[in-house]
């Protein structure tokens, strides 16, 4: 039986696929609604391969690396240093949590006052939320820092600086990465629908809207399958860096 | 200076004089230490000299202050006021090593076992060849079976405690001041690195200070155990043990450090009562 355990998470797969077709051929939804998942599959196979799903695709890709990359290299030195002082962090604490709980989506018209209808409104959009859960990961990994680990580099010789070079950034890291992953779903689903709505031309999120005011219905679920596996592969490839890079973490 | 550490290398080395020449000064001088947390008093006008080149323990009653002493000394904590020498000299001009209880908290997991070992020379920027050498110099000296190119986290309770004393010894330091370094290990490893702690005592005579709560291991390790009372601590006893090293299983069972042991036992139960 053990030999079976590494398929077991395709059961679930096969279950909703099964539910899926049980419910197209029973006409429990209608058919308008609900193409097949072959029809689906279809339209997300012709999509990717030359079709305008894979631009919209890459386009979405685009705009969240961007957002992820702009937003890591603000919070991760600006959640250091915060970090570094409790007094500090507790000073601008209130703040952070106050736009961390914030709807990014209602800053949107903030951002495109700011920065007009383009991409720069929507990835920094992005990059700000993003850039708020990152910081605020940061700053409680130095401020957890295990203090029995600082004290032994103190005691060890190590200068304030070498202190925070050597082991706060280094402690810190296990929670940047936890920052990281929740910071790039976030920047996902800010792109995705600031891409729905803001005059876009292309993107996931304007594929699915596209496709939904056309009722091309097998396109829209294509879309969406397309913006899941982004959203789970970026996670994945975060987790995949993270195991190789703080391989301590959690031990 | 020169003359005590020629007369320490001496009474160690190989060819032994026929009369030891025993060294009287103290090595380590503490004069009036005071400290209170909050309203507790936990040290006042405290005054100790450590004897260089021996084991001190120290053993109280809980809360004592036990470990305070040896982080004021080793300057983890600031002491209120009072002074501590080191051979006339401020703990910013020696070297230390100091290895903690939680050994899982102090070493550095993201650094192999030989590169934890080697940064306090790191620190003191010691060149990259050399630290490779002093390592594996400490490694032979010390005749540690380990991989060294493991993770802290790959390796079990005594060994990752076993890095932790050679990081504190790999700097050659004058004085290594342990905190219950096996407290958190269980009987069998404690047993093991009771041994290890005096092989490598008997190997280097550093002046070592070791806080522990097992009066058994106290005594064992121990030249002299130093006992205090609740707090503010005084020096309730400071009680010699000179059996002769390397001491084994035999030693725990021997007349000498039955009384000894009972004669802890009885000053510290004295200190309990007290309060």
């Amino acid at each position: 039986m053990k030999r079976l355990d590494p398929f077991l998470p395709f059961l679930g797969v096969i279950g909703l696929i099964a539910v899926w077709y049980v419910a197209v051929w029973n006409k429990i939804v209608d058919p308008v609604l609900l193409p097949s998942p072959t029809e689906a599959a279809i339209a997300l196979w012709k999509g990717m391969n030359g079709g305008k799903l894979g631009i919209d695709f890459i386009q979405t890709v685009h705009r969240t690396v961007v957002s992820i990359a702009i937003a890591a290299v603000i919070a991760i030195p600006l959640g250091i240093f915060l970090g570094s002082s409790e007094k500090l962090y507790r000073s601008v604490e209130f703040v952070i949590d106050f736009f961390r709980s914030t709807p990014a989506s209602a800053m949107f018209p903030l951002f495109l006052v700011l920065f007009g209808v383009g991409d720069k409104a929507k990835i920094s959009v992005a990059a700000f939320g993003a850039m708020l859960v990152i910081l605020f990961n940061v700053a409680y990994g130095v401020m957890n820092a295990r203090k029995t680990r600082l004290l032994a580099a103190k005691v060890m010789g190590a200068s304030r600086l070498r202190v925070l070079s050597d082991v706060m950034l280094l402690e810190s890291l296990p929670q940047t990465f936890v920052g990281l992953r929740n910071g790039v779903s976030l920047a996902l689903v800010i792109i995705v629908v600031a891409e729905m709505f803001i005059g876009s031309q292309d993107g996931l999120g304007h594929r699915v809207f596209e496709a939904q005011q056309l009722f091309n219905m097998p396109d829209m679920y294509a879309a969406i399958f397309a913006a899941g596996a982004l959203g789970y592969g970026l996670n994945l490839l975060f987790l995949l860096i993270e195991r190789r890079f703080v391989h301590w973490s959690g031990k | 200076m020169n003359a005590d550490a020629a007369l320490r290398t001496s009474s160690t080395g190989a060819v032994a004089p026929v009369e030891p020449v025993v060294v009287t000064r103290p090595h380590v001088t503490i004069r009036g230490l005071s400290k209170r947390f909050d309203k507790a008093v936990i040290y006042d006008k405290f005054d100790l000299d450590i004897p260089r080149g021996k084991l001190v323990s120290v053993f109280g009653p809980n809360g004592c202050g036990k470990s305070t002493l040896i982080n004021m000394i080793a300057g983890l904590i600031p002491m209120d006021e009072g002074q501590v020498l080191f051979d006339g000299m401020l703990l910013s001009d020696i070297k230390f090593g100091y290895v903690f209880q939680n050994y899982r908290e102090a070493l550095f997991p993201w650094l192999r076992a030989f590169d934890n070992i080697a940064y306090p020379l790191k620190l003191m920027h010691v060149p990259k060849a050399e630290r490779r050498a002093r390592v594996e110099k400490l490694v032979a000296r010390l005749g540690v079976k380990l991989d060294l190119n493991r993770y802290p986290y790959e390796m079990s309770g005594g060994q990752q405690q076993l890095i932790s004393i050679m990081r504190a010894l790999v700097v050659e330091p004058e004085i290594l001041f342990l905190d219950e370094p096996f407290s958190a290990l269980d009987y069998e490893m404690t047993l093991f690195m009771r041994e290890q702690l005096q092989r490598l005592f008997i190997e280097t005579r550093t002046t070592t200070v070791l806080v522990s709560h097992d009066l058994e291991e106290a005594v064992y390790l121990a030249d002299h155990v130093l006992l205090l009372s609740r707090h503010p601590a005084l020096v309730a006893d400071f009680v010699l043990y000179d059996a002769p090293r390397p001491r084994s299983d035999a030693t725990l069972s021997d007349d000498e450090f039955v009384r000894v042991k009972a004669h802890c036992l009885e000053v510290f139960q004295r200190e309990v009562r007290r309060a």
